[in-house]
């Protein structure tokens, strides 16, 4: 039977189907969907882990101690996670083990752009690159056979497109794989350096077979049409050249592309006279097949960022240039935004208003506060940065002898993952710099994922909630200098804000309000005003100062004549009401 | 049915275009066709512009859709409209919902919404132009204007022979089969 599923999907069918046992992740798009795809089989365990490095920690235990397993990750999550990652590549597995690692061609939701087919060849991990979600699927269950046969973990590359496209994929059945019974393997398992450097000369080994095996393996087989050009591909590359060439070109598609195929490259390289790579970013393949003294056009035609698409790929190729526009206007431009009674709006408005500072930002939809009219984020360079970027730069402004304070501002979510850490640092360096946790019950922008202060598992179950002002406190934070507010609150933040800056000690400001898209919680609805509201303006009052157009909320629309707040997307957190210096808006029930 | 046929679903987040697509994509894999689909999540669903694209014949390779390609782009918000316009064919028809949403800087005073957007439109591609807002809610439920402009949609694509009745009674929410089906309808015949 054939069902329409997108790759995230496929990838979870195929790792149910192909036997694993144990799946554990971070959300990132594109990745996020692999998890929230795989907690629907509930036959196998999966979870949440606070960051990458975790989640691909906890699926290496998992393998040693003897079930296939599996993390998942967007492109930056993996250098979170490379630590692991290199040195399991030396010790192997048990169970098969699995990196699902999606990268972002064109950065449609990311801070970067970086091929991760670079590390897995780095890091020595057997990579495979399905093209499509049949392919997705089929890989996926491959890839614990290989991993167990190689013993080697593996390397799903994944891009955006193959993640969030769908198309059909037929079903098999799930297989049975028998749990390995644990035994300690102290050689193989404990890398200190008498051992490791034995891991080290035996990965080499390995390589040669896993290599033998990608020059002759089902997935890397040459499709010989028309000899006159040759096109060697992977990935959705694949099906935009399939577009672009048809029949009249022939391929070698590279579904296993770690360790490269040499000897198969070769042999195609003889039998067509033109050679086109056509990959995304890159030029992996384009470079080992310039090592092996192969003449192909690549990146001199393809362009090296941004992601491809069949015109891209047809123009490169053929040359022409862009049709003529229909009608010579722009659309206005339609830039994400901070959803209409968003928690974070107060508190960036309140920030917005201070002189002097520097705001540290982080990844997350709070980095949608560094967008006008607020414009209240001055840094974002990766999760849990905000925290230890604010306290060297407090170091640095000190020695510079300015006055500008410096505050660090980070969400949940982000704070669990890695900003714990960033606190240590400022704290235990008793720096001075203000730690800002913007806490909205959940993990937002990749759309509502429970985290270790949300109170749920990634399987539904209730679980115990990280208390942050104790977990602060204990970290060396002084209790009077932590300060939990309302951000819909204008005064409450202030205030707060006044105090910790004032000091020059550690301090913590944590903004607690449920996301304004969440679905409530029992505990949302007890510890909250939840109940529905709404602004409107007294136009008889309104002087159209536009102070209330200043909090950048997309239910105010100033059309020039009038100022007023649409209904329907309204929700009541009274932030414009609080700005307006003529009490002429107010809330309604 | 060996061409592939190209369709954009284009317009804000939170209108409802994945479902549209949804019912499109599972219609076409009932009548026999391959279907590749394709759409973005993350950031850019916060308010901004989302699209999703559906290609379908015997065989589909690329999931996407480059410029010119498109058969039919159907605009749940008019602004979305321009914004896709160069992705139509010469011959390709657009489908537009005449309902306005106002980005950010235009909420802010600093750009107007362009002016005669449907005027300028109709110069230069085949257009059909419905009110599927009002359509819906003259039927008693306004967020079932998605399933009006699928319904509009599927009229310009011209496939005889799917079941779309039976493609939305298996993918809305039960109990809103019926309110759907006559959306779907009320959007077919506008």
């Amino acid at each position: 039977m054939k069902t329409i599923m997108s790759g995230n999907e496929a990838i979870a069918r195929g790792a149910w189907e192909g036997g694993m046992e144990f799946a554990s992740a971070y959300p990132g798009t594109p990745s996020t969907e692999i998890l929230e795809n795989i907690a629907n089989y509930k036959d196998v365990y999966s979870e949440w882990a606070p960051n990458e490095k975790v989640g691909a920690e906890a699926a290496i235990g998992a393998s040693i101690a003897g079930v296939r397993s599996l993390c998942a990750m967007k492109h930056v999550g993996l250098n979170v996670a490379a630590d692991p990652l290199y040195t399991f590549c030396y010790t192997g597995v048990t169970g098969g083990m699995v990196f699902c690692v999606a990268d972002d061609p064109g950065q449609h939701s990311s801070q970067n752009e970086q091929d991760n087919r670079n590390t897995a060849e780095s890091a020595r991990a057997l990579m495979l690159e399905p093209s499509d979600s049949q392919e997705c699927k089929d890989f996926m269950k491959l890839a614990f056979e290989l991993s167990e046969r190689f013993d080697t973990p593996i390397i799903m590359h994944l891009t955006t497109r193959v993640c969030h496209s769908k198309g059909l994929v037929e079903l098999g059945e799930r297989v049975s794989k028998p749990i390995v019974p644990y035994e300690p393997k102290i050689a193989k398992y404990v890398t200190v350096p008498a051992n490791a450097k034995v891991l080290r000369a035996k990965l080499e080994d390995r390589i040669k077979i896993m290599r033998e095996y990608s020059e002759t393996c089902e997935i890397n087989k040459p499709e010989y049409n028309d000899k006159k050009v040759g096109v060697i591909t992977s990935g959705i590359s694949y099906q935009y050249s399939k577009e672009v060439f048809g029949e009249d070109a022939s391929y070698l598609k590279l579904g296993m592309s770690w360790p490269f195929p040499d000897a198969l490259v070769k042999e195609f390289a003889e039998k067509v006279e033109k050679i086109y790579v056509i990959e995304e970013m890159d030029p992996y393949i384009e470079r080992h097949c310039k090592l092996l003294g192969i003449d192909v056009i690549g990146k001199q035609v393809i362009p090296s960022f941004d992601e491809l698409n069949t015109d891209i790929v047809r123009n490169a190729i053929f040359g022409g240039t862009d049709k003529p526009r229909k009608i010579n206007e722009d659309a206005v431009v339609r830039p994400p935004t901070l959803c209409a009674g968003c928690p974070h709006r107060g508190f960036f408005y309140a920030l917005s208003k201070r002189k002097n500072i520097m705001i540290n930002g982080d990844i997350g939809c709070y980095t949608l506060g560094a967008a006008p009219p607020l414009s209240a984020l001055h840094t974002c360079i990766c999760m849990g940065g905000s925290l230890s970027m604010a306290h060297g730069a407090s170091i640095a402004m000190k020695r510079a002898n300015t006055e500008t304070k410096v505050v660090g501002v980070l969400g949940d979510s982000t704070f669990f993952h890695t900003g714990v850490e960033s606190l240590i640092g400022a704290v235990y360096n008793q720096g001075s710099s203000v730690s800002i946790i913007l806490d909205n019950r959940i993990t937002g922008m990749t759309g509502h994922q429970q985290n270790p202060g949300s109170g749920y598992t990634l399987m539904g179950k209730e679980t115990t909630e990280v208390d942050i002002p104790a977990l602060c406190m204990a970290i060396g934070v002084k209790e009077e200098n932590i300060y939990t507010v309302n951000p819909n609150h204008l005064d409450e933040v202030n205030k707060a804000l006044d105090e910790a800056l004032a000091k020059d000690e550690p301090t913590v400001l944590i903004t607690k309000w449920p996301c304004a898209l969440k679905k409530f919680t029992e505990e949302d609805k007890a510890n909250f005003d939840l109940s529905p509201k709404k602004c409107i303006i007294d136009q008889d009052k309104c002087k159209k100062c536009k102070s209330c157009v200043g909090v950048g909320c997309p239910a105010i629309y100033n059309s020039g004549d009038k100022i007023t707040i649409n209904q329907d997307s309204c929700l009541g957190c009274g932030v414009c009401m609080q700005v307006c210096p003529f009490d002429a808006i107010e809330e309604v029930k | 049915m060996s061409e592939v046929k190209n369709i954009l679903l284009v317009g804000v987040g939170g209108q409802g275009t994945i479902l549209a697509s949804k019912i499109l994509t599972n219609g076409l894999i009932e009548a026999g066709y391959d279907v590749k689909m394709s759409e973005i999540h993350g950031m850019s669903q916060r308010g901004g512009n989302v699209s999703t694209q559906v290609r379908f014949g015997e065989k589909v390779y690329s999931p996407i859709v480059g410029k010119g390609e498109a058969d039919v782009i159907v605009a749940f918000e008019k602004m979305e409209a321009l914004r896709w316009i160069d992705y139509l064919k010469d011959d390709g028809i657009m489908v537009i919902n005449d309902f306005e949403i106002p980005s950010v800087p235009i909420l802010m005073g600093k750009a107007q919404y362009p002016e005669d957007i449907l005027g300028k439109l109709s110069k230069v591609a085949k257009t059909v132009v419905l009110k599927a807002g009002e359509i819906a809610s003259d039927l008693g439920n306004p967020k079932a204007m998605n399933v009006v402009l699928l319904g509009a949609l599927v009229k310009a694509i011209n496939v005889p022979d799917v079941d779309w009745h039976k493609a939305i009674r298996d993918n809305v929410k039960k109990g809103f089969e019926d309110l759907n089906i006559e959306a779907f309808d009320a959007g077919f015949n506008a």
